[in-house]
């Protein structure tokens, strides 16, 4: 599988701290990506990198297997929506989208005033004067009336109401499936992720600590429910990221090697967001593709 | 054609609740050979759900054979899961409407309700597989 976006070892100093930190990562071709991690992460950093407008300080970003910035037909093929989704606010929708006619070689302009049509969005209303809402949906138009190949959104839907969220979501999952633009998007809201996307990257302090495929990810991972064990006294049940006990019952969020017949668990699913809160309560654990040296837990950790 | 409806509060995979829908409404004759699938595209776009995880539904639903994508036109029903048993249907709705007035009526909620026929079925299939055991054996 070919990447959209891959990363190595990747740093960007602001000053003398590091916003973003020996982080490595990809994003195969075709998937709908979610970008997780808390607040001060390095999410935005890494998108900046990825668009071209920010250099990194170390280690390399390829887009499509070039470099940001150097090639102007590579820039043809990314779309941004940076946070907050900023418009010019004295611009009318239909200016911006002749601006972007203007600015852009690849500009699909039926594409653009169609889906603001379907939108009910008034052509002649200024940016300033649009809902959160709309002014989203005309941010994410303008993004893919170029066509790109690769659609980068800084939290999208962070500021919108749980409608404009769901429209939101509804046209870039149409967008997707007409065009098949691969997609990273950062977002807090698990549950958007979880329906919308087939490949995760977790970012904390400044470099990443899960990356793969959301369906291989949930397979490695299980909750065991079972009676109260002591700590270190779980044998075979994998890297334990989780675990609570009560009096009478332990519970343990793991990643496992395979199938877990210890008749002792109650073995149960997980869901996306179990997993992103588990990984990011705990700073040590890691599910990283490829050989990664993951600290030695589960037992007595 | 069928609309689907996601449950959030599910643990069940997405596509796992797609493939449940279909086969469903192919169980109660909601669905016949040859009726059309919502478009991947359709059904992506209203649930605000990625299209790849529909596509990966009606793969596993055409892996099963139920159902066969046309190239360019369409997902369709291949074959149904209705079963002769179907008639009696109407016959067995009415029994147990008729039964749900009286448990209404002797002051019961919804929730209980479904907590006392889960409750009962898994007792019944229990009784029912003890026995098929008990017989195994003897």
């Amino acid at each position: 599988m070919t990447s959209a976006l891959e990363t190595t070892d990747l740093g960007k100093r602001y000053g003398r701290d590091w916003g973003l930190r020996g982080c490595s990562l990809r994003v195969p071709v075709g998937s709908v990506a979610a970008l997780v991690g808390p607040n001060g992460a390095g999410k935005s950093t890494l998108l900046h990198l990825a668009v071209g407008l920010l250099k990194p300080d170390e280690g390399e970003v390829r887009v499509f297997g070039k470099a940001p910035g150097d090639s102007r037909e590579l820039l043809e093929q990314v779309g941004f929506v940076a946070q907050d989704t900023p418009l010019y606010p004295d611009f009318t929708v239909a200016e911006l989208v002749k601006l972007g006619s203007k600015l852009n070689r690849t500009w699909d302009d039926d594409l653009a005033v169609d889906r603001l049509g379907k939108l009910d969005i008034p052509l002649d209303r200024k940016a300033g004067r649009l809902s959160g809402g709309q002014r989203a949906q005309v941010a994410l138009v303008l993004a893919i009336a170029k066509r790109p190949r690769l659609l980068l959104l800084d939290e999208p839907v962070a500021a919108l109401d749980p409608l404009a969220r769901r429209e939101f979501m509804q046209a870039l999952m149409g967008i997707v499936a007409d065009q098949g633009t691969t997609v990273l998007h950062s977002s807090h809201l698990l549950g958007d992720v979880e329906r919308t996307c087939d490949w995760l990257v977790v970012v904390r302090k400044g470099s990443a600590q899960v990356v793969g495929s959301v369906d291989e990810l949930l397979a490695e991972h299980r909750t065991l429910i079972g009676p109260r064990t002591r700590e270190g006294e779980y044998s075979g049940v994998g890297t334990v990221l989780r675990e609570s006990h009560t009096d009478k019952q332990t519970t343990l969020l793991v990643r496992t090697g395979g199938p877990i017949h210890h008749p002792a668990w109650n073995v149960s699913d997980v869901t996306l967001e179990d997993l992103v809160l588990a990984y990011l309560a705990d700073p040590n654990a890691a599910a990283l593709p490829g050989p990664v040296s993951l600290p030695q837990r589960g037992v007595g950790a | 054609m069928i609309e689907f409806l996601l449950d959030g509060h599910s643990r069940e995979a997405t596509y796992m609740q797609l493939i449940r829908q279909v086969k469903q409404a192919l169980r109660v004759g909601m669905l016949e050979p040859g009726d059309q699938l919502p478009k991947v595209r359709e059904v992506a776009e209203s649930l605000a759900i990625n299209p790849n995880t529909v596509l990966k539904a009606y793969r596993q639903l055409e892996i099963e054979g139920l159902v066969e994508g046309r190239v360019g036109v369409g997902t369709f029903v291949r074959r149904s899961l209705s079963r002769p048993t179907l008639v009696t249907h109407g016959a067995l709705r009415r029994d147990l409407e008729a039964w749900l007035d009286r448990v209404f009526a002797a002051g019961l909620d919804e929730e209980e309700v479904v907590a006392l026929v889960e409750t009962t079925l898994r007792a019944v299939f229990q009784e029912d597989r003890f026995r098929q055991g008990r017989e195994g054996i003897a």
